[in-house]
């Protein structure tokens, strides 16, 4: 498994090192120059958000300071600049995700809006008592929990796609759950827990085969991998701009055009409608029927440069660089004396759970946070997989593009550390 | 860097993490607590055994958590047993004192100075804020059971 994960990152690297150079990647993200208790930050926790450069921060500070104004309803200069800029970043998230059209681009809070979304209108509306939705054991709470809401209100039946003990997607186990009954399969791209890559071609086909649709929940998936919306053919997509090193409080439902016009509004309010009397209200169309209220404006502008900055890098790029470093890691840390990787699927982004023994995650992570490294220890909100595994807690590196091997060493040598404390 | 980390990681405290005292359901207890701290996960159950006098005849729990919860936990039984609910009450409000402030004296808790004393192991968690829920953990759930049973969380 590992060696042919590192095969391709070396071929990917012999192309791409010229252009990937990660010291100069580095200069890009201020924070990195922080020191943490006099030591330099080592900042391995990206899965649970991710740090932002400078491209990203200046472009929100310049809309701020330029062209700022509300949108879509100003005859104003200012206001059509906004506008422009607001409904210019939407183009650059279609052409991220290569959807087919920025109608298809509603922009939410983050991963957990859009998917609460997809709950809220579309599985609403189209779902009745006994219709069946099919998750994964890798599961993030957001993409359980909106389904338990729904399913206490409609009756629905929750299926559950299993997974084996290194962590795989079992394919063979999710087809048998599909059935007439089928509406929805929603699970995700990326585990962040784990770190495995679902195969989501195959679930997407095998779903539409069985005449369910399907939303991926994308959140880890962006930021390690290019994704192609009309190539992987799938329905719904949802993800956080945070993780994808742009600023909190945005995201992106993707929809297809055809299933978003069948679609109810999510909230109501301004922004969302074309025309209100005490009588009736005409709602807009995708993808602003979905968008009640004033938007995120800047943040998504900066969601726009964020995008920018992944693609000027080159996601080929980045992924080989990450892929090295999962590589690395994985070595270095199972060779550690009392130290197990939990999540050993075939494909990974770059994520590398672990648990040492007798040490609780939560001591492991107190202690490397000592050393300037930051890692998430927990459950990483998938308790029900972590049951799965029979695993209170696993401490977790997750890996930017901005992180090196040195970052890996310097894990690796806190591990040590650890050993020694709780010898 | 060690040595804040060796303050807090004393040998008291890595062995009764390792192995906790007390560690164990009351057959019959007369007073069950369930505590959680949702954010890491930890879990930890606490028994007690009433006498007629308002004495605290025996006390155990069972848990998971990290080598904090579990050694406080572990210290809170062997401190408790034989001394007076309204004792343990006391030593609920010196126990929090100790890990949350700098200046805490000891001796004006108004507590037995010298079971006091042993639970100073635990004022290490002073210098780490997050990690004062995982110390106070089964505190808390100590007195949830005396109050009457149900569920606390640290949150
Ligand atoms: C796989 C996955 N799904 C969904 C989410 C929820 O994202 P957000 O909190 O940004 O809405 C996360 C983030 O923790 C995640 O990792």
């Amino acid at each position: 498994m590992l060696a042919s994960t590192s095969r391709t990152a070396m071929n990917d690297e012999g192309r791409h090192s010229v252009s990937f150079d990660v010291h100069r990647v580095r200069d890009d993200f201020p924070i990195l120059k922080r020191r943490i208790r006099g030591r330099p930050l080592v900042y391995l926790d990206s899965a649970a958000s991710a740090q932002k450069p400078k491209a990203v921060l200046d472009a929100m500070q310049v809309a701020q300071e330029t062209i700022y104004a509300n949108v879509h309803r100003g005859v104003h200069t200012l206001s059509q600049e906004a506008t422009d800029a607001f409904e210019a970043a939407r183009e650059k998230l279609r052409a991220f995700i290569n959807a087919a059209s920025a109608d298809e681009i509603i922009f939410v809070r983050g991963a957990t809006e859009g998917i609460n979304l997809v709950a809220a209108t579309y599985a609403r509306k189209f779902l009745s008592a006994g219709d069946e939705i099919i998750l994964s054991e890798l599961e993030h709470h957001s993409n359980i929990v909106p389904w338990q809401l729904l399913q206490a209100e409609k009756g629905i039946v929750i299926k559950v796609a299993p997974i084996d003990d290194d962590g795989n997607f079992l394919l063979p186990a999710f087809e048998r759950l599909l059935s007439p009954r089928t509406r929805l399969v929603a699970v995700t791209h990326v585990s962040n827990a784990l770190g495995t890559v679902t195969p989501v071609r195959a679930i997407i086909e095998a779903a539409h085969r069985a005449g369910a649709k399907v939303l991926l929940d994308g959140c880890q998936a962006v930021p390690h991998l290019a994704v192609d919306m009309q190539a992987l053919d799938v329905d719904f997509y949802a993800f956080s701009g945070h993780k994808m090193y742009g600023p909190t409080g945005i995201g992106v439902l993707y929809g297809k055009k055809e299933l978003l016009a069948t679609m109810p509004p999510y909230q109501g309010g301004g922004e969302m409608i074309s025309t209100v009397t005490f009588a009736k209200s005409t709602f807009k169309e995708p993808p602003h029927r979905f968008e009640a209220g004033t938007p995120a404006i800047v943040e998504a502008i900066g969601l726009g440069a964020a995008a920018d900055y992944l693609t000027a890098l080159g996601r080929e790029a980045v992924r080989a660089h990450e892929q090295a470093l999962l590589a690395y890691a994985s070595q270095r840390v199972s060779a550690l004396p009392g130290l197990q990787i939990v999540g050993r699927a075939a494909e990974k982004a770059a994520i590398v759970s672990f648990v040492m023994e007798g040490v609780h995650a939560h001591d492991i992570g107190t202690i490397l946070d000592r050393a300037g490294i930051a890692v998430r220890a927990g459950h990483h909100c998938a308790q029900p997989l972590m049951e799965r595994l029979g695993l209170a807690a696993t401490a977790r590196a997750s890996f930017g593009l901005y992180n090196t091997m040195e970052d890996v060493d310097a894990l690796a040598d806190a591990l040590k550390i650890v050993r020694e404390i709780f010898a | 860097m060690l040595d804040e980390l060796r303050e807090l990681y004393q040998e008291v405290i890595l062995d009764h993490g390792r192995s906790p005292r007390n560690f164990r359901r009351l057959a019959d207890p007369a007073h069950h607590a369930h505590g959680q701290n949702p954010m890491c996960g930890d879990t930890l159950d606490v028994y007690l055994k009433l006498g007629a006098d308002g004495t605290i005849e025996d006390v155990a729990f069972e848990g998971k958590g990290c080598a904090i919860s579990m050694a406080s936990a572990s210290l809170m039984t062997e401190t408790l047993k034989g001394r007076q609910i309204t004792e343990a009450e006391r030593m609920f409000d010196a126990f929090h004192r100790l890990c949350t402030e700098e200046s805490f004296d000891a001796a004006t808790a108004g507590v037995d100075e010298d079971a006091l004393e042993r639970l100073q192991v635990l004022a290490g968690v002073r210098a780490f804020p997050v990690r004062v829920k995982c110390a106070t953990l089964a505190w808390h759930t100590m007195k949830a059971a005396l109050e009457g049973g149900a569920t606390v969380t640290t949150e």
